[in-house]
């Protein structure tokens, strides 16, 4: 019994959190303010708890794993969750249905904590329509706004085709194969034809899920209709789920296609940056341009992975830890903006150095961090996947992938254009944000700058690896 | 000496700007910062020649090694030869000279200060850092304040300035990237350690891949010439010190990475590409002097005449003999603290003109007799006068390219040597019509230099007179090191 309790710790100490909520939102009558400080601590409370007591084993036959690696990966999930209840304050007080989101949110983490832990293909696919289903009613949260249900809707059917490729996959696979164990396939995977067919089908639905191109379509619809809060836990925190999960899969159970999804890699790496980086390019809405850079950053996760070493697990999941600071930070900068004014183009953003300062040098860390400028944290990311991916040695790719960089840097650089040098008639006002969204604003920018300063973090990924 | 002192003190400098309460607080910081930045780089310069004349011949002096990311074999590892000396002690004259002349930028002031601040530690790490991880940090530590200066406080199309400039910048630093990852997985060891770089012997192929990429890519930094598009603009667009940073330290980073990583370590390559860069070179030399010619605004003219300068540099480097790696060297440094004379009185000019065109300019020398002299030496010092830095360094390159007896060579330096005339031509017309001639009625009562802009121009003129009268303590410091490059260059047959 008591294996259960440290084995399934986060799990678990994750569901007393959903069952507290479910309660509180039965019995109290507690103001939002209160009820969203009681959250936020019970959020602290799990990302502290990911620390300690942690066992490595598994369980049901398998079914589910755990190792130092696998508890690395949820915590930064959930600090990444922690934070989203810090940033984006200012818009859960005002919003009545506050408990249900955050019931949502954590069944939306539990289903990904059980997707990093799955050690067969049904746990996998259980888990990931954990993860994925309650993100789209998050979606819908703006209830008075069309767009936010027409957003939810596209990303219900979108998972839903995804998902349907995914079970034709797995069932390909246990047809082809026998087994759905993950400790069990590699023996027997040896790249028959129905195996590589049943494997592009699998490859498709992570696609989808880390909308990596030509899968991407969804995702900037999807997160400029849905409120910034759940814009910001798709990007960051469902992308980072399912990049770890994908990279875990690629490097155990796929092992012996290496060959096959290697270029396969390749080819969408570079599609997706491309894409990502060509479409940010012209975007007016805030959410759509990180949406599209976003897709870019997947596309130099990709780069990473490619690379088929530890050096590519570790540079991938560092890489991801600093895109939860920085994205987070850029996404926090904007939802206060819009919560407070209702403004969400870049060109509103003209002039607003003049009136709130402080926002926009967060705005110019989380975006410099993003672009891979030092002494961010996110010069260091892009450098080790790049430098990873590099170890076999295929220039042209790394070569491509680096000018990329630049392409990205000059849409990162508008939004700094805007917002430091342009003019304004009529800028935004003073805005002063409430005490929580602050911490929060502060932790990503210290998160940005000492994460990559600071070595040990990246060597203790290593020594996890 | 310890050399994290280097790095130390423009990082509080930084620091305390950022603390400040008012503007004139924030100055007076930033010039105690510069100062003390100044005396320690003289007293580097002290303690390695005394180092050296106590018999020390270790390639660098000062070495500092902490391991930063072990699995990556990345350390923090700095040092510095006779060269990093040379060129820590050009920033940190032009620090101080910038730091003095911008006393009234009165937008944002603390902004602009911790930018110059941040750009000049970029620098200092740069010149300082042994490890091509560290190197790179540094170089791209550099690029952002660059942009932000020339895009908040610049002037004219300052956005499509700053973007032209940032984005080529990152271009060059992206080639860059790409070649110290071809370096590194090219070792046995995987290390980005240059000593330990330099050691062994980086297979041929590798070198004629890595080394176009490493060259190009610092070379854009420098004004290669196709990549030189940035620099027009760029220097036009930036406030004064801007303009003194960009070309008196920025565009020495890629000279200083070219000879260092470059060439340095992959002289099979460089002998291989050298023709190449050499027509490159000319071509940038002639073809910036020319442009010059055609310039009627002041921060163009300079912006081009660095063209053509830099293409010096690069000419030196690509010569491949000791003498004109040497001349190379200190036509940086001669450059660096020319052309932020040069850019500081423009600024000077301006700031009471509010023209920078040479036409309708004339007569100053009466209004303003401090600033018009200034611009009389630093002219003279850019079309080579003997006596001044610009002469020595460039007549050392042509010493240096005539040691090849070939008719290419010999075509290249003659073509480099004709571009003094053209330097000239334009130099003096320029001088002649600002200066002199009748005085317009509106530039009457217009005050002379204050005590910051005396103090900056005579701070760049020693620097200059220094080493156009007495050559050979620069020469003595360079010559060690680039005496090494040359052997390493020789060795690889």
């Amino acid at each position: 019994m008591n294996e259960y309790l440290t084995i399934m710790k986060s799990e678990l100490v994750l569901t007393a959190i959903l069952f507290l909520l479910l309660f509180v939102k039965l019995g109290s009558r507690w103001k939002n303010e209160s009820t969203l400080l009681m959250i936020q601590l019970l959020l602290l409370l799990n990302f502290l708890s990911g620390f300690f007591f942690n066992q490595n084993g598994s369980l049901f036959g398998g079914m589910f794993h755990t190792s130092a690696l696998i508890v690395f990966q949820k915590n930064i999930l959930s600090l990444a969750v922690y934070l989203i209840s810090l940033l984006f304050a200012d818009w859960l007080k005002k919003h009545e249905h506050l408990t249900e989101f955050f019931i949502l949110m954590l069944s939306a983490l539990l289903g990904m904590f059980f997707l990093l832990s799955s050690g067969n293909l049904l746990m996998f696919f259980l888990s990931l329509e954990l993860a994925t289903i309650p993100v789209a009613a998050m979606a819908n949260f703006d209830l008075d706004k069309k767009i936010s249900s027409e957003s939810a809707m596209k990303m219900i059917l979108s998972s839903a085709f995804s998902s349907g490729i995914l079970l034709f996959g797995i069932s390909l696979i246990y047809g082809a194969t026998g087994t759905i164990s993950f400790a069990e396939l590699p023996a027997l995977l040896n790249g028959s034809p129905l195996q590589i067919l049943a494997f592009v089908f699998l490859f498709t639905a992570f696609a989808f899920k880390l909308s990596i191109v030509p899968f991407h379509f969804w995702t900037a619809d999807v997160y400029e209709g849905a409120p910034m809060a759940t814009t910001a836990f798709l990007s960051v925190v469902s992308k980072g789920s399912v990049a770890f999960i994908f990279i875990s899969t690629l490097y155990t159970v796929f092992k012996p296609m290496d060959a096959i999804w290697y270029n396969m890699l390749m080819i969408l790496s570079i599609a997706t940056m491309i894409m990502g980086n060509l479409f940010a390019l012209r975007q007016q809405s805030i959410k759509r341009f990180l949406a599209f850079s976003s897709i870019a950053q997947v596309g130099f996760i990709l780069v990473g992975i490619s690379s088929n070493s530890p050096e590519g697990l570790s540079s991938v999941i560092y890489f991801v830890l600093i895109y939860v600071f920085s994205n987070l930070a850029a996404f926090g900068v904007a939802a206060v903006i819009s919560s407070r004014t209702g403004k969400e183009r870049i060109d509103d953003y003209k002039g607003l150095y003049q009136t709130n300062p402080f926002l926009c040098w967060v705005m110019a860390l989380a975006l410099f961090s993003l672009a891979g400028i030092p002494p961010t944290a996110g010069f260091f990311g892009k450098l080790f996947l790049l430098t990873a991916g590099a170890s076999r040695a295929n220039y042209l790719f790394i070569g491509i992938a680096a000018l990329n960089m630049i392409v990205s840097l000059y849409y990162y650089l508008r939004v700094i254009r805007s917002m430091f040098m342009e003019k304004n008639e009529t800028p935004i006002g003073k805005i002063k944000p409430d005490m929580s969204t602050t911490l929060g604003l502060i932790i990503c920018s210290v998160g940005v700058v000492l994460v990559g300063l600071l070595s040990w973090i990246y060597d203790y990924i290593v020594k996890l690896v | 000496m310890n050399l994290i002192v280097l790095l130390l003190i423009p990082l509080i400098t930084a620091v305390a700007v950022l603390l400040m309460r008012n503007a004139n607080q924030v100055r007076w910081t930033a010039l105690a910062g510069a100062s003390i930045q100044f005396v320690a780089a003289f007293a580097l310069l002290y303690f390695f020649n005394k180092e050296r004349a106590a018999g020390n011949t270790l390639q660098m002096l000062f070495e500092q090694q902490y391991i930063w990311f072990p699995s990556w074999h990345i350390s923090f590892h700095i040092g510095v030869d006779g060269i990093s000396v040379a060129m820590i002690l050009l920033t940190a004259f032009v620090v101080i000279a910038g730091v003095l002349v911008s006393w009234n930028v009165t937008k944002l002031t603390k902004e602009f200060y911790f930018q110059l601040i941040l750009l000049s530690f970029g620098a200092y790490g740069f010149f300082i850092s042994l490890d091509l991880f560290i190197l790179f940090f540094f170089l791209e530590i550099a690029v952002i304040p660059k942009y932000l200066l020339i895009g908040i406080w610049g002037s004219g199309k300052k956005e499509y300035s700053a973007n032209k400039l940032a984005l080529m910048l990152m271009g060059g630093s992206a080639l860059v990237l790409v070649g110290l990852l071809g370096l590194y997985f090219n070792t046995p060891e995987r290390t980005f350690d240059l000593i330990k770089l330099s050691e062994i012997q980086i297979s041929y192929e590798a070198q004629m891949i890595c080394f176009p990429l490493l060259f190009v890519g610092f070379g854009v930094f420098t004004a290669l010439f196709p990549f030189h598009t940035w620099v027009p603009d760029g220097h036009s667009s930036a406030p004064t010190a801007g303009s003194m940073f960009l070309a008196g330290i920025s565009m020495k980073l890629g000279g200083y990475g070219c000879l260092r990583v470059a060439t340095y370590l992959m002289p099979h390559g460089a002998k291989e590409y050298a023709d190449i860069i050499i027509v490159l070179s000319s071509i940038a030399i002639l073809y910036g002097a020319f442009a010059t010619m055609m310039q009627k605004d002041l921060k163009y003219i300079n912006a081009y005449s660095s063209v053509s300068h830099c293409g010096f540099v690069l000419l030196g480097i690509a010569m491949l003999t000791k003498t004109s790696m040497t001349g190379a060297v200190m036509q940086m440094v001669s450059h660096g603290l020319m052309t932020a004379l040069f850019f500081a009185v423009i600024g000077m000019m301006y700031e009471r003109t509010h023209t920078r065109q040479v036409n309708e300019m004339g007569g100053l020398l009466k209004t303003m007799p401090f600033i018009s002299t200034v611009f009389f030496i630093v002219g003279l010092c850019s079309l080579g006068l003997p006596g001044l830095s610009g002469f020595v360094a460039e007549m050392t390159i042509f010493m240096g390219s005539w040691e090849h007896t070939d008719i290419f060579h010999r075509l290249a330096t003659i073509a480099a040597c004709l571009s003094i005339v053209v330097t000239a031509v334009y130099i003096l017309r320029a001088v002649g019509r600002v200066a002199m001639g009748p005085i317009k009625d509106s530039f009457k009562d217009l005050p002379d230099a204050r005590w910051n802009e005396k103090l900056a121009a005579v701070i760049l003129i020693l620097g200059i007179v220094a080493i156009g009268t007495a050559p050979f303590w620069l020469n003595d410091l360079i010559s060690p090191a680039t005496e090494l490059i040359k052997q390493k260059i020789m060795l690889a047959q």
